[in-house]
């Protein structure tokens, strides 16, 4: 066994800050001389993302060389043998002891651009398998929903700004993805948040949209309390450990480090990690905070788009996954069958699922469907399953996009700007092939059909969440599992099959729904030459009725889908590959301190050579016991289930009930063939509470708006009004009576007598000195000046009388 | 005491404080007794001037240096544009002074009848050693940024804020 | 040298500055009078950090000169204005505020 494993690294991982720095220039250069470049800006939006796509690409094929050349280094195996064993399947000694087990060294670089007390603030980039998996993704889906959005808001008035901010919200993401330190992540969260706000109402001009935008920033800051007071806890926290072993207590790898070394304080851990996660709660839309998601949906289509696949929401789970030692430690994951985190994501899964039954907005379906993913993201880390949550986060991406995109498709071109399944779509898979079955294969793969990427990395998650010993989230997830598949099978047919309705039959309403009206603005004024978005109605006659996009719309649309089915097979222990697991997951294995904060160090595995894996878990290792002196654990060692199909087939089976039952009531209800479920809400009313209460969102919006928004003005105003009513007034009343009758003998004997007397002398008294002091109220400034320095001189002269 | 005296106080430096403040003493009673706007502003360079160099005498030189730029640099520009601005009249006025400048003479000797006592109780026979060297402009950058960072830095927005507003109140609109 | 110097020219000055402050009539005498009343401060506080040996009053000082700063140029700007309004600066003929 080879000693020091030296890592191999390249200019592309030693140039990442590249990559969000490519489209921040590329903002400044859009919001700079946008106008006046001959696409709007909407070229240089797209040559940086293209450039950050470019060096996200070169990273990743120099990581995983890296990750090769590690595991080459530490002798286990012969090159290429990496990828091609099953390690979760033969956990012998020979093939499963460590071997891809060393952890892999990130590459990480800061520059200090503060310094303040000792206290170093740096920039920098530390980039391992997961920041490297995002940079990757975050760049490739934003380059393509930039090439969709030339088409889709092609002639809006605000065309330019609209690139502008899509660039920055990408680089927000990446500074976020890459960040070195707590500083740094804070930096681009909340560049994110800004730039959401800015998308999300990027019509304002509709009062909607911009009470959307307000919701959304308004919600996300709620949570983003949570990650200052994370930040400054966890610093606290571990700073004195970080700069001990040479960092700071903002530094990320020190925080992982701190987490791992078991001299933190259990109790700023748990706090630390509360306060963390009530941010991910905001940003990732879990649930008391995911109501904003939904009405974000008010922003232009492929906002929605790069919000809920890539970027924003995922910012979150991200989070959790970046700062996971953080949380296993501070929540015990390892060590309980319930925790915080798996929790929030299992009552998010639930819900959001119901919800997204009763949504007529395609849009919102999908949003739904966005919260109930991340609740699966959230389940897997909070059950100890990092790696399939992840992956997760990776394949959602592809598949969610595409569905947004195939959703704008149709609104662009199938139904006339309308997103309302019920009275504009239908049967729209004959006009629109290729939509249609972009849209298919990534709901199959949503759905977790087998054999498409999502059933590799949900089933994983819920198989992880048995294996691990959270049974009762096992469960949740298979329930959540079912609803998904029968929301989108609902969707699926509202929107694709049986009979055409409303615009997608080629009529034209000419009075529109509130939630449409954000789709004014869209300009499908592109086919027509580019007028203003106000001529909106001039090409009602033009427009003939549903038909395929054109190619900047389905071009993205196939990629995605494509890769919808593919990116799963990077991970996909069904036909034996784990290619995701070797190049992102970071190692468990303990590290040598020499080698702390410099990627060229030791990052040899020491003390688990020997260690069987055990049926129910490690005893030992990295987050089960603490690291012996001297080295020093940056990830726990987590369990991965295997795979089987016998494992695999609950979910398996009830997803295909949950699809058969969908579309069996889907063909009742919406086509009419009679059925025992049609109308069912008139006539049995628990079916039509739950309906209300889906309707209504579990009144969570009403809670906010109404009762905590209002309980802070209303109860204040009505307690003020009554104390007003009933107390003042009582008072004033009663006194005012008694004061009368006792006025009245009062008047006759004291007042006549002997006040008056006194009452006159006293005003003259009164009157009298007011004259005296008036001369003082003179209005000089420098009258005032002298009694001040008068009344200064008398201050001084009793403090000195006092002080002797 | 007069061992002391003998020993420890430099009569040289002593005899150029007292000649300056002499001057300034007189400079600033002209400030406040001068006929003449013009005149007043004169005097209280000055004055300003020989805070300066009182400042060099107490090994303040970074302050004196920075009193000489801000106040005779600048602010006595700015009192000179307030005056020309104005249209004060450049020869003698009649009346500078309130009518009841008076009361001014009794509180300000008050206040300095209580200040001296006050100052000789306490530092009446102390004496200041000679510092080996002037202050190192170092050290109080030390302090400007590191504990006097945030003060430093609100007194950034203070002077921001006070150009904005002195633009928004003189501008003719 | 004598602490107590410093501290009396200190108090000297300040005493003529509030002097000023409270006779003239003319709003930019006023505002020099108050100069005199900072300059007097700064001596002080200059003298104390040289008896501490400290940084701590050089910084105060210049803490006070950037005040100065920004006070005069405000100051100016008011008296600009009510110059501009009543075509006069002398303090006694501003009595709005009269009781």
């Amino acid at each position: 066994m080879m000693l020091a494993a030296s890592a191999s690294t390249g200019w592309f991982l030693e140039n990442a800050f590249l990559i969000p720095l490519i489209p921040a220039i590329g903002f400044a250069i859009i919001i700079g001389f946008g106008r006046r470049l001959p696409k709007g800006g909407s070229e240089v939006g797209i040559a940086s993302m293209a450039l950050s796509l470019a060096i996200a690409i070169g990273a990743t094929v120099q990581w995983i060389q890296r990750v090769g050349s590690v595991d080459e280094g530490s002798g286990e195996h012969a090159l290429g043998g990496v990828f091609g064993f099953a390690r979760s399947v033969f956990p012998t000694a020979t093939e499963g002891g460590h071997g891809g087990e060393a952890y892999v060294e990130p590459v990480i670089r800061s520059w200090t651009w503060w310094q303040s007390g000792g206290l170093e603030f740096g920039l920098g980039q530390h980039i391992d398998g997961l920041a490297v998996m995002l940079l990757l993704l975050v760049a490739f889906i934003s380059l393509l929903v930039q090439i969709f959005s030339t088409e889709y808001v092609a002639g809006d008035r605000r065309y330019t700004h609209f690139f502008a901010a899509l660039t920055l919200f990408s680089a927000g993401m990446l500074v976020m993805v890459l960040a070195e330190n707590m500083i740094q992540l804070i930096l681009g969260w909340e560049i994110m948040g800004l730039c959401s706000f800015m998308l999300i109402g990027h019509w304002w001009e509709e009062e909607a949209n911009s009470r959307a935008a307000l919701k959304a920033f308004f919600t996300v800051r709620v949570g983003d309390m949570g990650l200052l007071v994370g930040t400054a806890v966890i610093f606290f926290g571990a700073n004195q450990w970080a700069v001990e072993n040479g960092s700071n207590g903002f530094s990320i790898q020190a925080i992982s480090g701190w987490a791992m070394s078991g001299e933190a304080s259990t109790s700023v851990l748990f706090w630390g990690a509360v306060a963390l996660f009530i941010a991910c709660i905001g940003k990732s839309g879990q649930f008391p905070l995911h109501t904003w998601l939904p009405d974000a949906m008010a922003g232009p289509t492929p906002v929605s788009s790069l919000l809920h696949s890539s970027t924003m929401v995922v910012a979150g789970v991200f989070l959790v996954a970046r700062l996971y030692p953080v949380f296993y430690t501070g929540f015990d994951i390892g060590g309980t069958n319930v925790n915080l985190i798996a929790v929030i994501g299992a009552i998010t899964i639930v819900i959001a699922a119901a919800l997204a039954f009763v949504q007529n907005d395609i849009k919102k379906v999908l949003a739904y469907s966005t919260v109930s993913q991340l609740g699966y993201m959230m389940l897997g880390l909070g059950v100890g399953a990092w790696l399939p949550a992840v992956f997760h986060i990776f394949t959602h991406a592809f598949f969610k996009c595409c569905l947004f995109l195939a959703a704008g498709s149709i609104s662009h071109s199938g139904s006339h700007h309308s997103f309302d399944m019920k009275k504009d779509m239908g049967g729209l898979w004959r006009k629109m092939p290729i939509t249609a079955g972009s849209w298919m294969i990534s709901t199959a793969a949503l759905c977790g059909v087998p054999f498409f990427s999502g059933f590799f990395s949900k089933d994983e998650i819920i198989d992880n969440a048995h294996n691990n010993g959270y049974t009762f989230f096992y469960y949740v997830g298979l329930v959540g599992a079912a609803m998904t598949a029968a929301y989108m099978t609902r969707a699926t047919y509202l929107t694709f099959f049986g009979t055409a309705r409303g615009a997608a039959a080629g009529e034209h309403h000419d009075e529109h729904e509130a939630h449409d009206t954000a789709a004014h603005h869209d300009d499908h004024d592109a086919d027509h030459g580019a007028h203003g978005a106000d001529h909106h109605d001039d090409h009602h006659g033009a427009h003939a009725g549903p038909h395929e996009s054109p190619w900047r719309i389905t071009a993205p649309l196939v990629i995605l889908a494509a890769l919808a089915i593919g990116s799963g097979y990077l991970n996909a222990p069904a036909v034996g590959t784990h290619y995701f697991t070797d190049w992102v997951e970071p190692r468990g294995a303990a590290v040598e301190l020499d080698g702390y904060a410099s990627d060229e160090g030791h990052s040899e595995a020491l003390g688990l050579a020997a260690l069987p894996r055990a049926e129910e878990g490690y005893s030992e290792g990295c987050g089960y016991t603490d690291p012996s002196p001297g080295t020093v654990c940056y990830a726990p060692k987590l369990n991965h289930a295997e795979f089987s199909w016998g494992k695999a087939a609950p979910s398996i089976i009830l997803v295909a009930f949950g699809i058969g039952i969908s579309a069996w009531l889907s063909l009742g209800v919406f086509g009419g063939r009679r059925n025992p479920f049609v109308g069912l809400t008139r006539r049995f009313a628990p079916a039509r509470w739950i309906h209300t209460l889906l309707v209504r969102k579990y009144f969570l919006d009403d809670l906010y708006e109404r009762v905590i928004v209002r309980s802070v003005a209303h109860p204040i105003s009505k307690a003020a009004y009554w104390v007003n009513q009933n107390i003042l007034d009582g008072v004033v009343n009663g006194v005012g009576k008694s004061g009368r009758s006792a006025g009245d003998w009062v008047y006759r004997n004291v007042d006549q007598r002997v006040v008056d007397g006194a009452v006159k002398a006293s005003g003259v008294v009164a009157s009298e000195s007011g004259h005296a002091l008036q001369p003082i109220q003179s209005g000089r400034v420098n009258q005032y000046g002298a009694l001040l320095f008068g009344a200064a001189t008398v201050g001084a002269i009793l403090l000195i009388l006092l002080n002797i | 005491m007069s061992a002391l005296l003998a020993s420890e106080v430099n009569v040289a430096q002593n005899v150029g404080f007292y000649i300056i403040a002499a001057l300034m003493v007189y400079g600033a009673l002209r400030v406040v007794s001068t006929r003449n706007v013009v005149h007043a502003a004169l005097w209280l360079v000055v004055v300003l001037g020989g805070v300066a160099a009182q400042y060099i005498l107490a090994a303040a030189e970074f302050v004196a240096v920075s009193q000489v730029m801000v106040y005779i640099g600048a602010v006595m520009v700015l009192f000179l544009f307030g005056i020309m601005l104005t249209r004060a009249t450049i020869g003698a006025e009649s009346d500078l002074n309130n009518r009841g400048w008076g009361i001014g003479i009794p509180v300000a000797a008050l206040l300095l009848a209580v200040m001296v006592w006050a100052i000789i109780d306490e530092f009446g026979s102390s004496i200041i050693e000679e510092p080996a060297q002037p202050m190192p402009t170092t050290a109080l950058s030390d302090v400007f940024l590191r504990e006097g960072l945030v003060p430093f830095l609100a007194l950034s927005f203070v002077l921001l804020a006070a150009a904005i507003g002195a633009i928004v109140l003189a501008r003719k609109d | 040298m004598y602490a107590a110097n410093f501290l009396l020219l200190g108090a000297v000055l300040f005493s003529i500055g509030v002097f000023g402050v409270i006779a003239r009539r003319n709003a930019v005498m006023v505002l020099m009078s108050i100069e005199l009343i900072l300059n007097a401060v700064n001596i002080n506080l200059i003298a104390f950090a040289l008896m501490n040996d400290s940084a701590e009053g050089h910084v105060f000082a210049l803490y006070v000169i950037a005040v100065a700063a920004a006070e005069v140029g405000v100051g100016l700007a008011m008296v600009l204005m009510i110059y501009r309004n009543r075509r006069s600066i002398a303090l006694d003929e501003l009595s709005e505020m009269r009781g």
